[in-house]
């Protein structure tokens, strides 16, 4: 046995003075919901990761990536804070990435201040995050991003007087609640009543709250619920209460036409108008590359929403700290690195994070849902350039 | 406040509620067995209506049927085989048994069909809206108003006025009287059992369009499921019917009014109920 790891040794000593140098080797964090209700979302998110590798192998120049991938399970926070701790303790990971939902961020937030390791947010969008850890920075958005957008998009695209507000009564929602009246009311609009509806970790029936949305006669309905199968629910619901008939528009953040689960919408969402920072049918030259590459690796049903174009780019964000760092990767090292960071070859158009608030500043995309070719497709009808964190930039309640 | 329509959709929940729980409480009163896993024979049904649905092509009705048919069958089997060991065990046996029953059932469903909720593919005359004159509503909810009463209906005349339903009501008020004059009551048990596993695969596939259908459906609707049975009380149709109509409406118009504390008002209404009622509705005193 003895003689045999000598041998090893010295073959791998002899292979090292060969190329010159040990190629580093970088770990990476990957805590997502793998199962439960968030495990579509783990699924894009890893995908996004994948992808990016793929269609990038040179990125991470000489050095090696090692992905250790955690479940975070349910959205509450606690079991993403023990994958967080395992991988700081017992996989002495370099950085972590991920966290679908925000209080998985929320509950790291500590962790990696005490550990000092960096943190890539790839999607969880209460506004404050950042501001919890000089640790954190964050690739996906942050619910005023679009929210605020859309405020002010409702007062002078759609021309709408009157809104109500429903959303999922947890942090991302009730930031975009307080995001949209922001940007609505400051353009002349008036928001008539918010009705929180349900959690995040189940679908509720959302007939009773539409209901009473119905009965306030407002311009618009505004709607804030997690992506997927509560998008769905809305849509239908919607349809199925004569919303429409009744001269009342839904409107809301693309969370709610995520592209994964478009085309189970049915006729109902025809005229849907949302803005987002992304959607698959963008059209410029990375997004089309990545589109048809997802395609061609899991199936012709398959689609990239923004979940996995911010895996893609939270990895293109990691490439990049690591390559600056020469792969000894540190906190402090990373926020540098990050800080000011820009990318012009995401699918979503160019980024860049803020060297304030490490937070990312991008393009927010205004689409109206159409059907072409029985298709349900999101036809594009305006961009707002270079948008950042509103909550942090007005300074608006714990964003202070 | 639009009262017809907040009615009616509370109502069509209500509906919802009374077809899944109605067999609980008939076996519930029938051998005093806590079934806990009662709302894992309704995801099976709604999953087995809508794969069917989607894979062999079958029309909605067909589907219900075919999801009734199943159901039951499984249910016989799983009752002969596992819930018949316990019917003589304490009640912390039995609950043990069928909550470890659902997990089994989520974690079957979640390898086999995938963590993601299912939708059901409604025909398109219950797709939409229904002018009833006065107002125009949604099809479908009427559809479940019209299922639920022509089901309490048939239930009611079953338990009224066959041989069948004497005998089930003989022995939910008197076991050992009924079985020394000649009932066999562990039969009319796995009938009874068959039927109200049978109505909850219905229940979970009407319902579905409505209460959503994904592995933890069990889990999530099981406090409604209890608290209409022990509102209604045990063994009894129409009072079962009366309390899911109760707490569908309740549920409903409170989401509509308080938002913010909706669910809260109707556990603290049950808790009120029932400290003023503990045998239900329309449960006898001491029973």
């Amino acid at each position: 046995m003895k003689t045999r790891r000598l041998l090893l040794l010295a073959l791998a000593a002899g292979c090292c003075a060969a190329t010159g140098a040990l190629a580093q080797t970088v770990k990476v964090g990957v805590v997502l919901p793998f199962t439960g209700v968030g495990a579509e979302f783990g699924q894009q998110v890893d995908r996004g990761i994948q992808m990016f590798m793929k269609l990038n192998p040179t990125a991470f120049g000489s050095y090696k990536v090692e992905i250790v991938k955690r479940d975070s399970k349910n959205p509450s926070g606690a079991e993403a804070k023990t994958a967080v701790q395992e991988l700081i303790t017992q996989d002495r990971v370099d950085i972590l990435t991920g966290f679908i939902y925000s209080p998985d961020a929320i509950a790291s937030a500590s962790l990696v201040t005490e550990a000092k390791k960096p943190m890539v947010i790839m999607n969880a969008g209460t506004a404050w995050i950042t501001n919890l850890s000089p640790m954190i920075s964050r690739v996906s958005f942050s619910m005023w991003h679009s929210g605020f957008a859309m405020g002010e998009a409702a007062a002078k695209i759609v021309h709408a007087k009157t809104a109500v507000v429903g959303y999922s009564d947890f942090p991302p929602g009730k930031d975009s609640l307080d995001a949209f009246k922001r940007g609505f009311e400051a353009n002349g609009g008036k928001v008539i009543d918010a009705i929180p509806m349900g959690g995040p970790g189940q679908v509720p029936d959302f007939t009773p709250f539409f209901q009473r949305a119905k009965d306030k006669k407002p311009d618009v309905f505004f709607v804030f619920v997690p992506a997927g199968d509560h998008a769905v629910g809305v849509v239908r619901t919607y349809g199925a209460l004569g919303m429409r008939q009744a001269g009342i528009k839904l409107i809301g953040q693309g969370d709610i036409t995520q592209d994964i689960k478009l085309q189970s919408m049915g006729d109902d969402a025809v005229g849907l108008i949302t803005v987002h920072h992304y959607n698959a049918d963008l059209d410029n030259p990375a997004n089309k590359r990545l589109v048809a590459a997802w395609k061609q690796e899991y199936g012709a049903s398959a689609t990239p929403d923004f979940m996995g174009v911010q895996g893609y780019d939270g990895m293109a964000a990691i490439a990049h700290v690591v390559t600056t760092l020469k792969g000894r990767v540190d906190a402090e090292g990373a926020m540098q690195a990050l800080k000011g960071w820009k990318f012009d070859a995401s699918p979503r158009g160019p980024i860049m994070i803020d060297p304030v608030t490490r937070d990312i500043v991008m393009n927010e995309y205004l689409s109206e849902l159409v059907k072409v070719g029985g298709r349900l497709v999101q036809k594009n009808i305006g961009v707002i350039r270079a948008v950042k964190d509103m909550c942090k930039e007005l300074k608006e309640g714990r964003c202070k | 406040m639009d009262l017809i329509s907040t009615l009616l959709g509370g109502l069509a929940s209500g509906m919802v509620l009374f077809i899944v729980s109605v067999g609980l409480s008939v076996t519930m009163g029938l051998m005093g067995f806590v079934n806990l896993a009662h709302g894992g024979f309704a995801m099976l049904g709604g999953y087995a209506i809508v794969l069917s649905m989607r894979h062999w092509g079958l029309s909605f009705p067909a589907a219900l049927a075919l999801g009734f048919a199943a159901v039951a069958a499984l249910s016989v089997v799983l009752e002969r085989a596992l819930y018949a060991r316990l019917y003589r065990a304490s009640e912390l046996d039995q609950v043990l048994f069928t909550i470890g029953l659902v997990f089994v059932m989520i974690a079957t469903v979640t390898l086999a069909v995938g963590p993601e909720s299912q939708r059901v593919l409604l025909p398109a005359w219950l797709d939409g809206q229904t002018d009833l004159g006065f107002l125009r509503y949604r099809s479908y909810s009427l559809a479940l108003i019209a299922c639920g009463t022509l089901l309490m209906l048939a239930l009611w005349l079953g338990f009224e006025r066959t041989r069948i339903g004497a005998r089930i009501r003989a022995a939910v008020d008197n076991r050992r009287m009924a079985e020394s004059l000649g009932v066999d009551v562990g039969r009319l048990f796995t009938f009874t059992f068959a039927l109200g596993s049978g109505l909850a695969a219905v229940g979970g596939g009407l319902g579905a369009e409505i209460l959503g259908l994904d592995p933890q459906y069990p889990l999530r609707y099981l406090a409604y499921f209890l608290i209409v049975v022990a509102v209604g009380g045990l063994g009894r149709v129409t009072g079962v019917f009366f309390a899911a109509l109760l707490i569908g409406v309740l549920d409903f118009v409170l989401k509509v009014e308080f938002p913010k504390g909706g669910t809260m008002f109707i556990y603290a209404l049950t808790l009120a109920f029932l400290l003023a009622r503990p045998q239900g509705m329309f449960g006898k005193r001491g029973a």
